[in-house]
């Protein structure tokens, strides 16, 4: 790791102040793909702005048709919420899912969607829950934010601040694991909104990052049942394919994944 | 050389200040400038979970960690768990039970443990491998772990009739 230095903003005003004055600073939040990539050298920040500790970043609420996520909320947090659990239990699940208990307690959400890895799972909640990302410049609708592998609409020095995810009727994730690392191979977030629209966001397999299945909504919407997805929906073509599996390997797994998502739904 | 910074933590129950290379993680301000080697540094990654200590009462990897970011916190590593030379049930199951060939993992492993039985002191198996799902062990194979950690909870008096 070459040498840094850090800093622990009270706010996110002074966050947004010290990146502006440092030659080369990067925000870190949980720090969990951050200090490996750093370890690595492929990134050296000559600056660490330290997110995590600021409580206008933090928990989980639950109001009316709404949740809001700080974005500096932990995976583990996201998991033990009670009241989320009750409107999105989806999503509860989810958060559970990421990585090992270690890394569940320092991962947050909003560093997540900001590093946008095409393996990670928020995304697939964010797209199939139609949520909105808060920075602190403006909103962005989920279905704007990701540019594709590890990019997204963000600018430099922009932040994350929560992400707001409006109440489903239903919603379940499920996701084949990579049993090394933990990221999916595959993984779909299904949601029945409460206009009765089906929707279903994929992340893990598509090889241009997390994408929906509008071809299982579809057969969702007039069958919301696991059998309805044996459609020839999703093309191999559209699929990444690596050491970890084939296009027409991922290409089943997400139907397989959404199957299963299906039959947890509540 | 970077600049040293200060960093005061509680570190097993002992109020401790040092200073630290600023960037500089946890796992090597342990090791290096508070003398406490019991978290052990595996693959540097936060892959292998060897690192991993009880942070304000929540398991962390202390690789992905960085000093600075620990100022004031409360820290538990495995060499502050015996107390007065009595083993921890944790660590007795596991010479108990064999649960250590090489031992390099053994940290990472009671400290993932640790934090399960503190949250959920009768964890079923499932529990178990769940918690202990960021450790990697190379050589003994994990069940002798597994049963160790389930051997330390029906063995501790926190345990629900």
């Amino acid at each position: 790791m070459y040498e840094t230095h850090y800093h622990r903003p009270k706010s996110l005003a002074e966050a947004a102040e010290i990146f502006s004055g440092a030659a080369d600073a990067r925000y870190i939040s949980g720090g969990q793909t951050l200090l490996p990539t750093m370890k690595q050298r492929l990134a050296a920040p000559s600056d660490l702005i330290d997110l995590s500790k600021l409580a206008e970043l933090r928990g989980v609420t639950v109001a009316g048709d709404t949740v809001t996520i700080g974005a500096a909320t932990t995976h583990a947090e996201v998991a033990a919420s009670a009241d989320l659990k009750k409107a999105i239990p989806g999503l509860a699940t989810l958060a559970g899912t990421i990585g090992d208990p270690a890394v569940r307690h320092r991962g947050t959400i909003g560093g997540s969607l900001a590093n946008n890895d095409p393996a990670a799972d928020y995304p697939a909640a964010v797209l199939a829950l139609d949520a909105t990302i808060h920075t602190n410049r403006r909103a962005i609708a989920a279905k704007d934010f990701s540019t594709g592998l590890f990019s997204t609409v963000l600018e430099d020095g922009e932040i994350v601040t929560k992400v707001t995810f409006p109440v489903p009727a239903k919603s379940a994730y499920d996701k084949f694991r990579n049993p090394a690392s933990r990221y999916a191979m595959a993984g779909a977030f299904v949601a029945v909104m409460k206009d009765g629209s089906v929707r279903v966001g994929v992340t893990g397999a598509g090889s241009r990052g997390v994408f929906r299945a509008t071809g299982f909504e579809q057969a969702l919407q007039a069958r919301l049942a696991p059998e309805a997805l044996d459609v020839p929906a999703i093309d191999p073509a559209g699929m990444l394919s690596d050491i970890h599996g084939s296009a027409a390997y991922r290409a089943n797994l997400v139907r397989v994944t959404a199957k299963r998502a299906v039959a947890a739904l509540r | 050389m970077a600049k040293k910074v200060p960093v005061q933590v509680t570190l097993n129950g002992e109020e401790r200040a040092e200073f630290v290379e600023s960037g500089a993680t946890l796992l090597n301000a342990l090791r290096g400038r508070f003398g406490d080697t019991s978290p052990k540094g595996g693959c540097h990654q936060g892959t292998c979970g060897a690192c991993s200590v009880i942070i304000d009462g929540e398991l962390k990897l202390s690789c992905l960690t960085l000093a600075e970011a620990c100022d004031g916190a409360e820290i538990v590593t495995t060499a502050g768990l015996a107390t007065n030379s009595a083993m921890h049930p944790l660590q007795r199951a596991f010479a108990e039970g064999f649960a250590a060939q090489c031992g390099f993992c053994t940290p990472g492993m009671i400290m993932a443990a640790k934090a399960l039985l503190d949250q959920k002191p009768d964890p079923t198996r499932e529990d178990v491998i769940e918690a202990l799902s960021g450790n990697i062990c190379r050589c003994t194979g994990y069940e002798p772990i597994i049963q160790a950690v389930l051997a330390a909870a029906a063995a501790s008096p926190h345990k629900a009739a």
